[in-house]
């Protein structure tokens, strides 16, 4: 039985004033925690509204991934050869890899900012259940990094000579796959939460998590090409994205409990 | 009960027990090896498929158990240290680690090794070479998260959940990559060809596994040692052991 406290979560406290006062943040973070279970749902609502909102005041910061996403995609290119053929074939598994660097790169905005400025310390103060927390936070990295990266893959696509049923599938393959990489990659960062190795380490830690998606997601394309069905791989990257809900958050935080201690 | 186990959960009472366990499993490693090392190199007959390049799996195959084992026992050490908060069990942990990523290079290595003669090439994207390399990625990444922080009870919670996340990958990661495999080379290298294994053979194979185990354990209560006197080394009972007095 959680005992109901009257404190609002992260806009209160010293450190609030290091960031953009967000307006409306105040007045929807009291969720009053009336229930055992506490408040799942409010709590899960206002960390994504809030991390959206913080996310759309830097958009030029989101605009710069996307182009990171962009450039690696066209360097593949560049480095081998533009025939046809072999673009088409190499094509879904570039698009994947770039998706994982980028989806890699975005990561440490998830909780360094409020690691920084005290707001993540307040978070983890809060009556409200803290995966709910990180799991609203989660959803609103993938909106804001892995959504316009689903969004852009088709395009690029084309530049890979990629017939429209493949890119289809590819977006596809991506709309299933990419939520899992923000879960798996959140307890990642928080793990690396204030380390002084944290990018390069990052990569060490998440990358060999990302590749059974890698696997399934670049395949799927592969095999809708050779004419087979599709079902098998979607719905593999479907489990994983089940399994990946169920656990990410609350492993994300436990570690990022352990980062605040 | 007769035997008090938890007594041992205690880094100053594991610390004499681990070092009267040392020389026992060091000499069993020991003396298991030079016996399955002479059982396979010398009594075991040559392979008339692969000639004499199959003797490298009296190293190669307990390599590649003992690499998938320990990292089970990690993760299994690490949940027992987030569940019941103990320091001894997440410094068993740490000391598994190194030779969990040592086992699991031998037997990259070492199949490479067997993988030029036999299939004529070192490396092959077959699904137990890459998952096997995808291990020693986990395993690197749980020694580098250790390096990177600084305060060790903050680095075994880490590394325990770490190890955790890895140790419900693994499966998966063994799955997909075999998927991902035959999905697109076929059947083109497997070890397929080891039909009925001779009984001597096996035997050798067996003997080294268990020369692994004793090595494993001798070598990670050595380490443990050492973690355990450097962990607590403000500890009264660490000033009054005499190796310490001495030096």
């Amino acid at each position: 039985m959680r005992r109901p406290r009257d404190a609002p979560a992260a806009s209160r406290g010293p450190w609030g004033a290091a960031r953009p006062m967000l307006a409306g943040e105040g007045a929807a973070a009291p969720v009053a925690v009336d229930e055992e279970g506490g408040a799942i749902w409010p709590a899960i609502r206002w960390a994504l509204c809030r991390d959206l909102r913080i996310a759309l005041r830097s958009r030029a910061e989101l605009g710069v991934q996307l182009l990171f996403y962009v450039i690696v995609v066209t360097l593949f290119p560049l480095a081998t050869t533009p025939e046809r053929q072999l673009l088409m074939t190499m094509g879904p598994g570039v698009l994947w890899v770039a998706a994982l660097l980028a989806s890699l790169l975005s990561l440490p905005r998830l909780f360094a900012g409020d690691f920084a400025d005290g707001t993540l310390e307040q978070i983890v103060l809060s009556p409200h259940p803290l995966p709910a927390l990180v799991g609203g936070k989660i959803l609103a990295h993938w909106l804001t990094t892995g959504l316009p990266v689903v969004l852009l893959a088709p395009a690029l696509g084309l530049q890979y000579a990629l017939p429209a049923d493949a890119l289809l599938v590819l977006a596809l393959a991506l709309l299933i796959g990419t939520p899992t990489l923000s879960l798996l990659g959140a307890i990642g960062a928080a793990l690396t939460l204030g380390l002084r190795a944290g990018g390069s380490l990052l990569a060490l830690l998440v990358l060999p998590l990302y590749i059974p998606v890698l696997i399934f997601g670049a395949g799927s394309v592969d095999i809708w090409r050779a004419g087979l069905a599709i079902s098998g791989n979607l719905s593999l990257l479907g489990a994983g994205l089940l399994l990946a809900v169920v656990g990410a958050p609350f492993a994300a935080a436990a570690a990022v409990r352990i980062a605040m201690d | 009960m007769a035997f008090n186990w938890y007594k041992y959960a205690s880094p100053a009472a594991f610390y004499p027990l681990a070092g009267r366990l040392v020389p026992w499993f060091s000499w069993a490693a020991a003396i298991l090896a030079v016996l399955g090392l002479a059982v396979g190199l010398g009594i075991a007959p040559t392979d008339f498929q692969q000639g004499d390049a199959y003797r490298i799996i009296y190293i190669h195959v307990p390599a590649a158990w003992m690499s998938m084992f320990i990292y089970l026992v990690m993760a299994f050490w690490g949940a027992l240290a987030l569940g019941f908060n103990t320091r001894l069990s997440a410094m068993l942990a740490q000391s598994l680690a190194p030779t969990g990523a040592l086992m699991t290079f031998i037997a990259l290595w070492t199949g490479a090794l067997w993988g030029r003669p036999t299939w004529g090439t070192y490396w092959a994207w077959d699904a137990r070479m890459t998952s096997e390399l995808i291990l020693l990625f986990l395993y690197l990444g749980v020694i580098a998260l250790r390096n990177a922080v600084e305060d060790p009870r903050r680095a075994d919670r880490a590394c325990s959940v770490l190890s955790l996340v890895g140790a419900v990958n693994v499966p998966i990661i063994y799955f997909s990559v075999q998927w991902w495999n035959t999905l697109h080379q076929g059947a083109s290298v497997s070890l397929t060809a080891a039909p009925r294994m001779a009984t001597i053979m096996l035997s050798g194979m067996l003997i080294m596994a268990l020369a692994a185990w004793c090595y494993t354990i001798a070598v990670s209560l050595h380490r443990v040692r050492s973690i355990i006197l450097e962990r607590e080394r403000g500890g009264a009972w660490v000033g009054a052991l005499p190796e310490v007095c001495s030096g």
